[in-house]
């Protein structure tokens, strides 16, 4: 039984903070959930998929965000208990369906996890998901602690069933992947069969539904408003005269700060938990007495402004400070030193801080760059688009493990911003330059936004190359299933799409499918696209050899070493390739053979032919 | 109980997050309230990986540069990454078995001194142990098994008010079943192995 199904309320368990979502969606009676995966979120969608195996949750992973969140929306308009889990990102994409969805509101309830990632650890930006809530109208509750994430889930399936509205549950990244214990509550009933009432006045957007529908939102956040005036989750601890004002992990630095300081008699805190509708009469009351209030928030200055609107419309004069240059950052991550720091130069009181010890005199560390792995097969289809244009052509990329063709010695990749957006720029950087221009995209990458973009360049006839890296999972984010993946193995019954078909349906006229480990069947595969013009597309088909690896009947192949003999060792498959089964000794190159998955791409690109196969025998020895 | 604050650094593949956890369980069943974070930067790729477990009363989940209390360090080029979470009052732990970068296998880069910079770090810590954690797991029969050397040391230094005992039961109840044999010796050697090795 999974983990997460234990019925012992009040029993405590370690879960991490994305765990704990998950079981507060049990205990709320989830019925039905579908995500895209996306750091720092995944780990939430897998305990669903899992879960889903073995009881009648239904989830699934679908194509997009987007999908995902309007796919939890049908479900809820038919009464049921939904959530969709995302990365920060991933709501921009579902963001088009989100901000009508406000307006329809919803039957049963919908929560959308929106997990944010401060430092970007994992991200390609590391926007402030807060104002949409703002944005769309919606309510947002933003826990502080792993058991409350278990708690608050809990909370925002209450309040979404209440307010008929979609509540969005944001996190960020030291919440999700952070650990602790987490008291249990009771596990919810599930409820999966669903009714739907057609409303078509109600549910179908024609202006002059939106039009009644917008004041029925407005009413909706009213009382959003008083509850969040309410709620617990936005709670004034301390009744001294300096404020400070906290949310999500902030609050943990806050309290254990004033612990430490030994200052927790001088200060009040507001905690946020409840942050859209900003909780207007509870910061009255917090202001009210106050002399000064610092507001303690990673990433924009939303409470900040929040509270300085309050604090007109109350007409309080105390001065509010938040973000400045000695005071917080809108960049990165808090630490708990950083707002001890400013909690004392903003309210002048004496803090000797720690003294690291001396790190100049400590040898420079080599960074440990992450590195597409040994038998990768995009780093065989790099350097086979490499061996026919280096870098004379423009390389816009896409999201996922294959961004890392990005490092030496592979260079690939030139423009980078957001999920399928490799392809849809493609056709800008070819007519504005006239340049040869090959975009990459992965697979789940394809299924996610590339059909769009490749059919929008297919029907305006442009001239660019489309090398599709299919490995047949979703790497980056732990081989989640996308819409060409079989799961037969698991005994789950999918339809996978064929890329190549989907890139002909879509009218493209030039598609090679070839394996990139045939090395030079690849090189001569992207030298005929070279000499096509309009869109053509190259699908690189392998495995990922670390999904591979979990598959049944796996078989770890005959692995390679080089012969010193024949080795001259100017060390070219260095330079081309750089798999990290290589290694330099003495000057010479050596493979692990620990590491080396036998793809054979280095024994193909040696001009010496100094690499060799293993002996099973030696192998054993 | 005052917090104290233990900082794990590792390369991806080492087992550290197996380790924290363990460490946390075992905390929870000694009734010493804990939180921890972990970091991996695409750890399957060969990245760094870090863990903060924080022990005591509390509410933060990370530990800031200065900070530490413990600094256990699996990879002896990390642990000098990591110095500056460290201050005088430390206490560092750490295995001198070097797994170098890719990229100074390849040679295109270059591994420190770790040796002299490990004893130039014990001059500014109160107490800094070294240990050869894969040479110790080898003896314990996996060299996968360094994550619990590493924990046995921690747990055998006597900084955390935690029993032995209890981290061998949460060992048993906690890892695979199939390596709990080879954790529990690997577990063992580093409790000796702090114990008996050349304190800095
Ligand atoms: S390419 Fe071949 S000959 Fe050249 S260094 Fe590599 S193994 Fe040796
Ligand atoms: S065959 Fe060569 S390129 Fe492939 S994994 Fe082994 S060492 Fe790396």
């Amino acid at each position: 039984m999974h983990i997460l199904l234990r019925d012992k309320p009040g029993e405590q368990m370690l879960l991490l903070g994305n765990e704990a979502i998950a079981r507060g969606a049990l205990e709320a009676g989830v019925a039905f959930a579908a995500a895209y995966p996306g750091t720092p979120s995944s780990e939430i969608a897998l305990q669903f998929f899992q879960i889903s195996r073995e009881t009648d949750l239904y989830f699934e992973y679908s194509a997009n965000e987007k999908v995902s969140l309007e796919m939890a929306a049908g479900a809820a308009m038919c009464g049921l208990k939904t959530m969709a889990t995302m990365k920060h990102v991933g709501v921009n994409v579902a963001a088009d369906a989100l901000m009508t969805l406000a307006y329809t509101g919803i039957k049963g309830a919908l929560v959308v996890v929106a997990a944010d990632d401060p430092f970007m650890f994992s991200s390609q930006n590391e926007q402030d998901t807060r104002w949409y809530g703002k944005l769309s109208g919606l309510p947002i509750l933003e826990p502080s602690t792993v058991d409350e994430a278990r708690e608050m889930t809990v909370k925002a399936f209450e309040l979404s069933e209440m307010l008929e509205l979609p509540v969005i549950l944001r996190t960020t990244t030291r919440i999700n992947h952070a650990s602790g214990m987490v008291t249990l509550g009771p596990l919810g009933k599930r409820t999966i069969q669903g009714h739907f009432e057609k409303k078509p006045m109600d549910y179908v957007c024609i202006p002059a539904v939106s039009r009644r529908l917008h004041p029925r939102l407005l009413d909706k956040i009213a009382r959003a408003a008083a509850f969040s005036d309410q709620s617990s989750l936005n709670r004034i601890e301390g009744s001294g005269k300096w404020g400070i004002v906290c949310n999500g992990v902030s609050y943990g630095y806050v309290s254990d700060a004033l612990n430490e300081l030994d200052m927790t008699d001088r200060f009040r805190v507001l905690r946020v938990g409840f942050s859209h509708p900003f909780p207007e009469n509870r910061v009255r009351q917090f202001l009210d007495g106050c002399e000064t209030v610092l507001v303690a928030e990673e990433g924009e200055p939303y409470m900040e402004e929040a509270i300085r609107n309050c604090a007109q419309r109350f007409g309080m004069m105390l001065p509010i400070h938040g973000k400045g240059e000695t005071l917080f950052s809108k960049l990165y991550e808090f630490d708990p030193l950083m707002v001890k720091t400013v909690i004392a130069s903003c309210f002048d009181l004496p803090f000797s801080p720690p003294v690291p010890i001396p790190v100049d005199t400590l040898p420079q560390v080599p960074d440990r760059p992450p590195n597409l792995c040994p038998g990768c097969p995009h780093r065989a289809t790099y350097a086979a688009v490499r061996e026919v244009f280096g870098d004379e052509a423009i390389y816009p990329t896409d999201i996922g493990c294959y961004t890392l063709g990005l490092l030496p010695p592979l260079h690939m990749g030139d423009f980078l911003i957001a999920m399928g957006a490799g392809i849809g720029s493609a056709g800008g950087f070819s007519r504005a330059t006239g340049r040869k221009v090959v975009a990459f995209i992965g697979d789940s990458t394809f299924f996610h936004s590339g059909l769009s973009p490749l059919a929008s360049a297919v029907y305006n006839n442009h001239d660019f190359m489309v090398v599709v890296l299919d490995n047949g999972t979703t790497g980056m984010t732990g081989h989640q299933p996308h819409p060409g993946v079989d799961l037969t193995h698991l005994n789950m019954d999918r339809t996978p799409i064929s890329i190549e078909s989907a890139v002909k349906g879509l009218g493209v006229k030039k598609v090679i499918t070839v394996n990139p480990f045939k090395f030079r069947k690849t090189v001569e595969a992207v030298r005929e696209l070279s000499r096509f013009q309009g869109v053509s597309v190259l699908i690189a088909k392998a495995g990922c050899p670390l999904y591979e690896k979990t598959l049944p009947g796996f078989r770890k192949k005959q692995v390679f070493q080089v012969n010193p003999a024949k080795c001259r060792s100017h060390k070219d498959c260095v330079g081309k390739i750089a798999c990290p089964a290589f290694f330099v000794s003495e000057g010479m190159v050596k493979i692990d053979t620990e590491r080396c998955t036998g793809c054979t791409v280095c024994v193909q690109i040696c001009p010496e032919n100094a690499i060799l196969p293993v002996s099973r025998k030696e192998v054993r020895q | 109980m005052k917090t104290t604050r233990i900082m794990i650094v590792a390369v991806g593949g080492q087992g550290n997050i197996l380790a924290a956890r363990v460490l946390g369980e075992a905390a929870a069943a000694s009734g010493i309230p804990f939180r921890m974070s972990e970091f991996h930067g695409m750890a399957q790729r060969g990245g760094v990986v870090e863990s903060m477990v924080l022990l005591g009363e509390g509410k933060g989940y990370c530990i800031a540069d200065g900070e530490t209390d413990v600094l256990l360090g699996f990879e002896p080029s990390e642990t000098i990454r990591a110095a500056k979470k460290c201050s005088s009052r430390s206490v560092v732990i750490t295995s001198t078995s070097q797994l170098p970068p890719f990229t100074v296998a390849m040679g295109q880069d270059r591994y420190p001194d770790v040796k002299q910079a490990i004893e130039s770090m014990a001059g500014h810590v109160s107490k800094l142990i070294t240990l050869d954690a894969t040479s110790l797991a080898l003896q314990a029969g996996s060299a996968q098994a360094g994550n619990m050397v590493m924990l046995g040391a921690l747990a055998g230094s006597g900084i955390l008010p935690i029993e032995l005992k209890t981290f061998r039961n949460m060992i048993r109840t906690k890892t695979k079943p199939q390596f709990t044999e080879v954790n529990l010796i690997a577990f063992d050697l580093g409790t000796f192995a702090v114990n008996f090795s050349r304190t800095e």
